[in-house]
């Protein structure tokens, strides 16, 4: 076992172990790079699990805290302040577990500066995995920003044929939400004098107006993380032109900054200013849903049709936090991680058919089942994932999050959860299309009838998030186990003021 | 006078009779060896430097009020000569390749940084004049140094025309004040001004033109650009940093110590000045091609941000957090931007070549090092973190939001956002555009590089250290 004060620090920062032993290895050794690249990502992984085996579990609060003062500024504690709970358990575990898996899918998609390529995966891992533990506003934000520019580098580098547009953009328009976050964080830690997310929660005391800008602020940041219609627009470009690792990543874990943001900050810092803007952040939700299942069906290229998807899923996740009771946010947390494996696992598919055939267009395919038998089995049980199938992962957390946005008092409405049961019959409509256009019907493409199969490597990046995706289809249990106690506090924060204002 | 009255402004005179001793010291050296002057120009600085930090933490007055020391003082010698160490280092390899290795530019550089070192000591407006001539006469030289290079002849006449004009205000300013308040002594002024006249705010308005054309902020920034542009660009490295901190210290150090009574009628001056400078330097960057005319816009955003510290200081009880917060981003800047320059310097060909941004196509896979210690310094630039030009920003923005700008802070950061744009080009063309670009390695600059980019990375990560050196920076109170 690992000392609990030091484990968090090392789950973040042991990716830079392998960044530096990058940086000494030579440029033209790609195969040692990319092994020193797995390694350090599987050495992560394997911190984080013992980081969930010292979890406890019966417990809502913040565990394994690491805290040392940073430095000063203005007399003012900036905090080197990590912590883990229930809200950021799982998302943690997540990003550990899809980074491998997304660095094993490049061993033949990155050919070119694989040593950049790496040092830039370990470094966006550090960011990301600093974004769910960080609980000082200002360091959480330095790891928030910090995302942004490996990211960056990987779209504009390693990207398609409009990848230096979509970079860019990607970088500005979050940047753009970030820095209206930044001030809101300012003025926190004037008023404050910390800008310790514990202590600024305890101290409960922020005026009602007040939590209306500042909600704003933050929500800027996150909404276009997410992101919510209609702030979406940087993502079809980001996510169809970004490489097959880069699309899982920005799927699979970056979005959920988005969600984990409302969930961390929002909701318990402004709960005053949630329950008011409840009604309107379910309205949103629920249009991205039903726009980002209705884009997703027009689609022809199968990349950008998973990108859209994504805009519908998160809106669940969004509604779920919304509903502002115990049993949507719960079911937002797992929605988070179900979308992160389903979509990641479809993005993956996408890049494993994208390689052998180098077009994405659902014309270019037809009868893939024939040719391609594991392959397609694969996609189907992934498909089948993302629409919300009963015994595999989406539909449980879909169906807690409609359970909880229907008897949500805050949202006020049930019309919300119907219209968001509509996007999960429409959801499988797009998907089953998409299945239906590349696997079923004749081989009629000459060039369809000599791909391989899958090989050992492709199958052994699947099987795992597979095997997730079962588990927490048929056993979701031990995920609701990790999270709840840590839900019933945010609610207890939530409860104690909705009583006051009533 | 007396010898208590020489310990009080000992930096300044260490750096300047050195400046003096190499005039004469320079007829000696010959003319293929003039690379000794720099190395001779560093030492004297390294002892300035010394007797700097030896008055870091003293108080006091000398040449009967003349002169002040204090903590803003040593911190502000400190950053000078540092800039100054930076600026002989990246100077000597490249005027050596650009054929303008004359000892005199060491000198000339030892006489403008004495001015700058004088404008944090002064105590009394004529010091201020004094040391405004001291800094701006040798860089007009400096900036013509490249002759017979048109363009460098253009930069420096344009320069000194403007110059003198700024100048001009300055003088006219003070005698105004003189006027209103028959002394010119900052604390002199604070004792005479309890109801402003007319005169006084007259005077008050054409110091601050004045001074604005020397920090380069809109709408006195014509002739930056062209300046920058035409000037050597080792030169102008120095100018952008040196120069600008300069006109800072002594902005900062007259208006809040001399004119706080006047404040309801500066800051929302300054207030303005600030935001539209910060908006169109980085609008005006933009369109840039030609990455000196790129880093001169930058050079007027950035003064911009460092203005916003100056209306948040009119609030008396935020004021010395707000020196702070610009004292410090003046360091972050200076190391950011020193290293910008020793990257252009580096990437400078002969006859002017190589300054364009496309210029860099394909840096990212031909000089790794050189190219992430560019994007380094774009980054901090545009203020992302992990990056000391992210806490810098913070650190003023903070100061606005304190005294209630909200407004201004919020400009700040749609700003930082606009310059984004820019900054991340040079980052799109060095590492997504492929190209031969043309690179040398010379020891003194990449040193300049390595340092300022580890600088820049190093207190962007653990700021303490800088913040607490910052902090350091108080003004000698002058009311009793």
């Amino acid at each position: 076992m690992i000392e609990p004060k030091i484990i968090l620090t090392l789950v973040t920062f042991a990716p830079l172990l392998g960044v530096l032993l990058i940086l000494v290895l030579p440029r033209g050794r790609h195969n040692a790079i990319r092994a020193v690249a797995l390694g350090a990502s599987l050495v992560t992984f394997v911190i984080s699990i013992l980081m969930l085996l010292q979890f406890d579990r019966a417990s809502g609060d913040i565990q394994m805290v690491a805290r040392a003062s940073w430095f000063q500024l203005a007399n003012v504690d900036i905090e080197y302040f990590l912590g883990v709970d229930g809200l950021s358990v799982l998302l943690v575990l997540l990003t550990t577990f899809l980074t491998p898996i997304s660095i094993l899918s490049t061993w033949k998609a990155v050919k070119e500066r694989v040593k950049e390529f790496m040092i830039f995966f370990l470094l966006l891992e550090i960011g990301m995995i600093g974004v769910f533990l960080a609980l000082d506003l200002f360091l959480f934000y330095v790891f928030w920003e910090f995302t942004l520019v490996p990211m960056y580098f990987l779209i504009g580098i390693w990207g398609g044929s409009r990848r230096i547009y979509a970079a860019i953009k990607f970088f500005l328009y979050t940047m753009a939400g970030s820095i209206l976050m930044l001030l809101a964080i300012l003025w926190l830690g004037l008023n404050f004098d910390s800008f310790s997310v514990p202590d600024l929660i305890a101290s409960g005391s922020i005026p009602s107006n007040i939590q209306t800008w500042l909600f704003l602020a933050f929500a800027a940041a996150f909404a276009i993380k997410v992101p919510m219609w209609p702030l979406h627009s940087w993502l079809p470009d980001a996510h169809v032109e970004a490489p097959t690792a880069g699309s899982v990543i920005l799927a699979g874990v970056l979005l959920k900054m988005g969600t984990y943001g409302f969930l961390r900050f929002n909701i318990p810092l402004f709960p005053d200013a949630a329950v008011r803007f409840a009604p309107w952040m379910a309205l949103l939700a629920v249009i991205g849903i039903l726009y980002g299942a209705a884009v997703s069906y027009a689609q022809k290229d199968v990349k950008k049709l998973v990108a859209y998807s994504s805009v519908s899923h998160l809106g669940f996740v969004m509604l779920g936090l919304f509903a502002l009771n115990s049993q949507g946010i719960q079911g937002g947390i797992l929605q988070m991680v179900n979308h992160g494996l389903s979509t990641g696992a479809l993005f993956l598919l996408v890049g494993m058919i994208y390689e052998r055939r180098h077009t994405r267009e659902m014309d270019a395919f037809g009868g893939l089942w024939k040719v391609m038998p594991v392959y397609g089995a694969l996609t189907l049980i992934v498909t089948l994932s993302s629409m919300g199938l009963p015994g595999l992962n989406g539909f449980v957390g879909e169906f807690t999050i409609l359970l909880g946005s229907f008897g949500s008092a805050a949202i006020g409405s049930q019309l919300f959860a119907g219209f968001a049961a509509a996007g999960v019959i429409l959801a499988a409509i797009y998907m089953l299309y998409m299945f239906q256009k590349l696997f079923l019907g004749p081989v009629d493409k000459e060039e369809n009838k000599g791909l391989k199969d899958l090989d050992w490597r492709e199958i052994a990046i699947l099987v795992p998030i597979i095997v997730m995706i079962f588990w927490i289809g048929l056993y979701p249990k031990p995920f609701f186990e990790l999270i709840s106690p840590a839900v019933d506090k945010v609610m207890a924060t939530l409860q104690a003021v909705t009583q006051a204002v009533r | 006078m007396d010898l208590n009255d020489l310990t009080t402004i000992l930096p300044f005179l260490i750096v300047i009779v050195w400046a003096c001793v190499l005039l004469l010291v320079d007829l000696f050296i010959p003319r293929e060896k003039k690379g000794l002057t720099a190395f001779l120009a560093a030492a004297g600085l390294v002892a300035g430097l010394a007797a700097a930090v030896q008055q870091l933490g003293m108080q006091a007055e000398g040449f009967g009020g003349m002169i002040v020391v204090d903590g803003y003082t040593a911190v502000l010698h400190i950053l000078f000569i540092g800039v100054g160490l930076f600026a002989v280092m990246q100077s000597y390899d490249y005027i050596k390749r650009k054929g303008i290795e004359r000892g005199e530019y060491y000198i000339l550089l030892l006489f403008t940084l004495s001015g700058m070192m004088l404008m944090a000591n002064a105590g009394d407006l004529i010091v201020v004049f004094l040391a405004l001539e001291l800094l701006s006469l040798p860089l007009y030289i400096l900036a013509g140094f490249a002759r017979p290079d048109l363009q460098s002849e253009e930069s420096a006449i344009k320069y000194f025309l403007l110059g003198a004009f700024a100048s001009g205000f300055v003088v006219y300013g003070i005698a105004l004040i003189f006027g209103a308040t028959m002394t010119t002594s900052l604390a002199g002024i604070v004792a005479a001004v309890k109801t402003p006249s007319v005169l006084m705010l007259l005077g008050c308005g054409l110091f601050l033109v004045g001074l604005g054309f020397k920090v380069a902020a809109v709408p006195f920034h014509m002739w930056t650009p062209d300046v920058y542009q035409g000037a050597p660009s080792s030169v102008t490295a120095f100018m952008s940093v040196g120069a600008k901190a300069g006109g800072f210290a002594a902005l900062l150090r007259v208006f809040v110590t001399a004119f706080p009574e006047m404040a309801s009628y500066w800051a929302p001056l300054a207030m303005w000045i600030a935001a539209l400078t910060m908006a169109w330097g980085n609008i005006a960057a933009i369109a840039q091609t030609n990455i000196k005319r790129m880093l001169a816009y930058s050079s007027i955003a950035h003064a911009g941000y460092i203005l916003v510290s100056l209306p948040a200081a009119a609030n008396s009880v935020v004021a010395p957090e707000a020196i702070r917060a610009a004292l410090f981003y003046l360091i972050s800047y200076a190391f950011t931007n020193l290293g910008a320059w020793a990257v252009v310097l580096t990437m400078e060909q002969a006859e002017g070549k190589g300054l364009e941004i496309e210029d860099y196509a394909g840096l990212g896979r031909k000089k790794p090092a050189l190219a992430l210690a560019m994007a380094i310094f774009m980054l901090s630039l545009t203020g992302m973190p992990p990056t000391v030009g992210f806490i810098g920003k913070f650190y003023i923005f903070r100061a606005a939001v304190d005294a209630e700008l909200v407004w201004l802070a919020l400009v700040g950061v749609i700003t930082s956002l606009i310059s984004a744009y820019y900054y991340l080009r040079v980052i799109v063309v060095m590492y997504m555009k492929s190209g031969e670009p043309q690179t040398r390695s010379e020891g003194w600059l990449n040193t300049t590089v390595v340092l300022t980019a580890l600088g820049t990375l190093v207190f962007g990560l653990l700021p303490g250290l800088l913040l607490e050196f910052a902090s350091q920076a108080q003004f000698l109170s002058f009311i009793p």
